[in-house]
């Protein structure tokens, strides 16, 4: 029978891809962030189950809004990069030092 | 049964392109398998019952944020095989990290116990003999209306900027200038010329 322990692997397995996707490609903008996508996806996985364990609606409502703030920061995150790339003509992430922090 | 062998697919799908996500060397192929993810999530979301997240993940996502992503993708004109090249340097280090999260989570794992409590503090509990769908909306638009309207809010904030960023002016484009026409009269645009006979004008 499948439990709430095998969502929560799964969760945590996307999550550790996620994080390790953003390490593995330092330099491409645009798969840090799906790789940002990827984790916040996890965190849906393990709202949604706990959620449905403890038959609480309250979960499911943070899932929804997790996805509308997941939503948002892939919209300014890509219009950033289209911005930056229109300045520099380059997306790594080592160019990224105009501000020189 | 019939449940274990559909979350075990699921679950081995999602696994598997959230990985092929992070290692596909082309950013298209990449944005495709973060597809196929999303919807072996929603899949997942499906059999624990929970239908209203699962399609709203395949609209939101697949609709909106994964095209959104192919758009970007296909309208930079990046080399990409540049950006590849330093990653073998990198993948040591992204181990380690990813391992010692994957130690932290299995700690979690094996040693995490339900409160006795929890049953009580629950805020929504699901009504019996009421879709996922009906109940998630009786919840919604009474006790979190607030956090909705929020939501709306945020939404806006970030289409208002993603406009206000990638907006730009351009020389040299004729466009129209709806004011200067419609302060445009005869007295400026129309001339009266008297014409000699035999000459014309020049």
């Amino acid at each position: 029978m499948i439990g709430l322990e095998h969502y929560l692997v799964v969760a945590a397995v996307l999550f550790v891809t996620g994080l390790f996707g953003i390490f593995l490609n330092r330099k491409n903008v645009i798969i840090i962030l799906m790789s940002i996508e990827l984790i916040l996806l996890a965190v849906n996985i393990n709202l949604v189950s706990f959620s449905v364990h403890l038959q609480d609606l309250v979960g499911q409502v943070f899932a929804m809004f997790v996805l509308t703030v997941a939503a948002a920061e892939a919209a300014i995150g890509l219009a950033i990069l289209v911005c930056f790339f229109r300045n520099r003509k380059s997306i790594s992430v080592d160019d990224v030092s105009l501000l020189k922090g | 049964m019939l449940f274990t062998l559909i979350f075990y697919f699921f679950s081995l799908l999602v696994i598997g392109s959230g990985l092929m996500v992070v290692f596909s060397r082309n950013p298209v192929h990449a944005v495709l398998w973060l597809i196929l993810a999303f919807l072996s999530a929603a899949g997942l979301f499906v059999i624990q019952g929970a239908e209203f997240i699962a399609m709203l993940l395949i609209i939101v996502y697949v609709g909106a944020v994964a095209v959104l992503f192919l758009f970007v993708v296909m309208m930079l004109d990046v080399d990409f095989a540049t950006l590849k090249a330093g990653m073998a340097r990198y993948i040591p280090l992204g181990l380690l990290i990813g391992a010692v999260f994957v130690m932290i989570l299995g700690i979690e794992l094996s040693e995490w116990n339900s409160s006795g409590i929890a049953p009580d503090l629950r805020q929504a509990i699901e009504p019996d003999n009421v879709q996922n769908t009906e109940a998630l909306g009786n919840v919604i638009y009474t006790e979190y209306v607030f956090l909705f309207q929020i939501a709306g809010l945020i939404l806006l904030v970030a289409m208002i900027g993603a406009i206000v960023l990638t907006h730009r002016k351009r020389e040299g484009v004729k466009k129209q200038d709806v004011v200067s026409q419609m302060y445009r009269d005869s007295a400026k645009s129309v001339s009266l010329e008297d014409v000699p006979s035999g000459k014309g004008l020049s």
